[in-house]
């Protein structure tokens, strides 16, 4: 169980370093939320620790749910907006007539 | 294994999805694919445990994400990013200890050492989190914060921490779990607290990009206390991420981040006088319509200075005044230009800059060589010439965009006073260099002006 886990951990490390390397600085800002959205991942865990917990414990299991949820949602959000925003010069003029 | 084969087909399809990003027209795409592979791995595990209740936790979670992500203003971003890494961090943290305070027997020392390092570490990033939100936001004073002994307050619960994690390894089980797990919690929240009250405004980015960092991390340590695949991941994703946006934002602004967080003191800003050019002899301004129509080639550098007046509206339309008069206009973008990486190059999106006229340092800098005019506004340590003569300052050695070898600079900043760093900007004295101090809302209107129709 555990060198599957450890070795699914590396693999997304290198992998991840060579995709988001590449990124562009235009695009951090979002690129930073969009981690955000993705740290959201946690959600996984909360529901299955929640299912799992005994009554006591619930208050805080259930609290994660929600806070990891706020991070999918308000990550993949923001994201949305601000990529949404980036357009190019001959793009420009349609858009200002639209306005 | 089907839960396995879908998590591989998740963490495959956030790759791609940041593989999208590498350019602005995918990148919208790339961001709903996130969203896609999101929902089909929230929607795998309801199906599997089932819990009823648990979805209307989702949805409580999920309208209080919607309104925050509706809500926060491009200005806000950073500390709006800032606090979803701590919600990250503090889920990680309660999903942790909440496994650790209820086993169900028999786990290993792994077990134990992960989630009680998760546990701090998710602390950590939630309290610093916090605490660099609230000085973005401005309900905490945004100058560096010191107690007398806090580097070694910092190095003691760094040490302290680290032991209480470690002792896992020597006693694992539920006996002792019950004293080191709280202890992890207040050691970590104290050394996250003192970590990040001392950093100053212009530091943010770093500290910013490196709590990014820790919730992936934080992340990843709870998906091996849990026993999932999806979490090491997708935390380890975030982690690189976080880590290579830290490594950026260093080289950037010359620090080192053990610097920023272990100890070594930030130098904090110093109120020299600064030598003030006021003896001189005709009003410049005079010179201005004359010096703005004449130039051809233009260079326009933004910084936080004029996020901080809202004067990003009024810099589009002196953008557009120059275009119309025919001229070539190039907007240079320091790394550290905003409070967080990337962040000016948004808030120019959003009053309709198009990012085809965006230019990073590297890219920008040999072409000062040949330009007619740089206008900067609310610019001043990111053009400073003594980050490459000053020894021995704080932004000695750190890549500035190399104004002053254009032909003519007019700088648009509030005042005098040095930047964030404290250091005199020398280009205020170099003989082309024309200085209008005041409100850049006041000031690039009347730039604008000058160009205008005639």
């Amino acid at each position: 169980m555990y060198p599957g886990l450890f070795i699914s951990l590396i693999a997304a490390a290198l992998l991840g370093y060579r995709v988001i390397s590449s990124v562009p600085p235009l695009l951090h800002t979002p690129l930073m939320s969009g981690m955000n959205a993705l740290s959201g991942i946690i959600v996984i865990g909360a529901l299955t620790t929640y299912a799992a917990s005994p009554s006591g414990a619930r208050i805080w299991t259930g609290l994660a749910v929600i806070v990891a949820m706020i991070n999918v949602v308000g990550g993949f959000l923001v994201t949305d907006r601000m990529l949404r925003m980036f357009h190019r010069r001959d793009e420009q003029t349609g858009e200002l007539e639209g306005d | 294994m089907l839960l396995t084969v879908a998590s591989i087909i998740i963490v495959i399809a956030f790759l791609a999805g940041i593989h999208l990003m590498q350019s602005p027209e995918t990148a919208v795409a790339g961001n709903r694919l996130g969203l896609a592979g999101m929902t089909a791995a929230i929607l795998l595990v309801l199906w599997n445990t089932g819990s009823p209740s648990a979805g209307i936790l989702l949805v409580v979670g999920g309208l209080i994400g919607f309104l925050l992500g509706q809500l926060v203003t491009m200005i806000q971003m950073p500390q709006a990013i800032a606090l979803l890494n701590g919600l990250g961090g503090a889920a990680s943290a309660l999903v942790s200890s909440v496994a650790a305070a209820y086993p169900a027997g028999g786990e290993p020392v792994v077990f134990w050492f992960t989630a009680v390092l998760a546990t701090g570490l998710g602390i950590l990033t939630l309290v610093g989190s916090i605490v660099a939100a609230l000085k973005l936001q401005g309900w905490l004073s945004q100058r560096p914060v010191f107690v007398p002994g806090h580097n070694f307050l910092l190095g003691l619960f760094l040490l302290t921490g680290t032991l209480s994690v470690l002792s896992t390894l020597i006693y694992p089980g539920r006996e002792l779990i019950r004293l080191i797990l709280p202890l992890t919690l207040v050691i970590f929240a104290l050394y996250g607290l003192f970590l990040s009250i001392r950093v100053g405004g212009a530091d943010m980015p770093i500290i910013i990009s490196f709590f990014n960092s820790l919730s992936g991390l934080a992340t990843a340590v709870t998906g091996l206390t849990v026993f999932s695949l999806l979490l090491t991941g997708v935390g380890a994703l975030v982690g690189v991420a976080g880590m290579i946006l830290t490594q950026i934002m260093c080289r950037a602004m010359n620090r080192n981040l053990p610097a920023v967080l272990g100890g070594i003191k930030v130098k904090p800003p110093e109120k020299e006088a600064s030598p003030d050019r006021t003896g001189e002899a005709a009003d410049p301004r005079e010179r201005l319509p004359g010096i703005l129509k004449g130039a051809q080639s233009f260079v326009i550098v933004p910084g936080y200075g004029m996020a901080v007046a809202q004067a990003q509206q009024a810099v589009k339309e002196l953008i557009d005044a120059l275009q119309v008069a025919g001229k070539e206009v190039k907007i240079a973008i320091h790394p550290v230009a905003g409070r967080m990486p990337g962040h000016m190059n948004v808030l120019l999106a959003e009053v309709g800059i198009p990012y085809d006229m965006l230019f990073e340092l590297e890219t920008i800098n040999p072409k000062f060589k040949n330009t007619d005019l740089v206008i900067a506004v609310g610019a001043c340590d990111v053009i400073n010439p003594a980050a490459n003569t000053a020894e021995g300052t704080p932004i000695y050695g750190m890549p500035i965009l190399e104004v002053s070898q254009s032909r003519q600079v007019i700088v648009c900043n509030l005042d005098s006073n040095p930047g964030y760093s404290g250091v005199p900007n020398t280009l205020y004295q170099e003989p082309h260099t024309l200085t209008l101090w005041g409100d850049a809302l006041e000031t690039i209107p009347k730039l604008t002006a000058m160009i205008g129709p005639g």
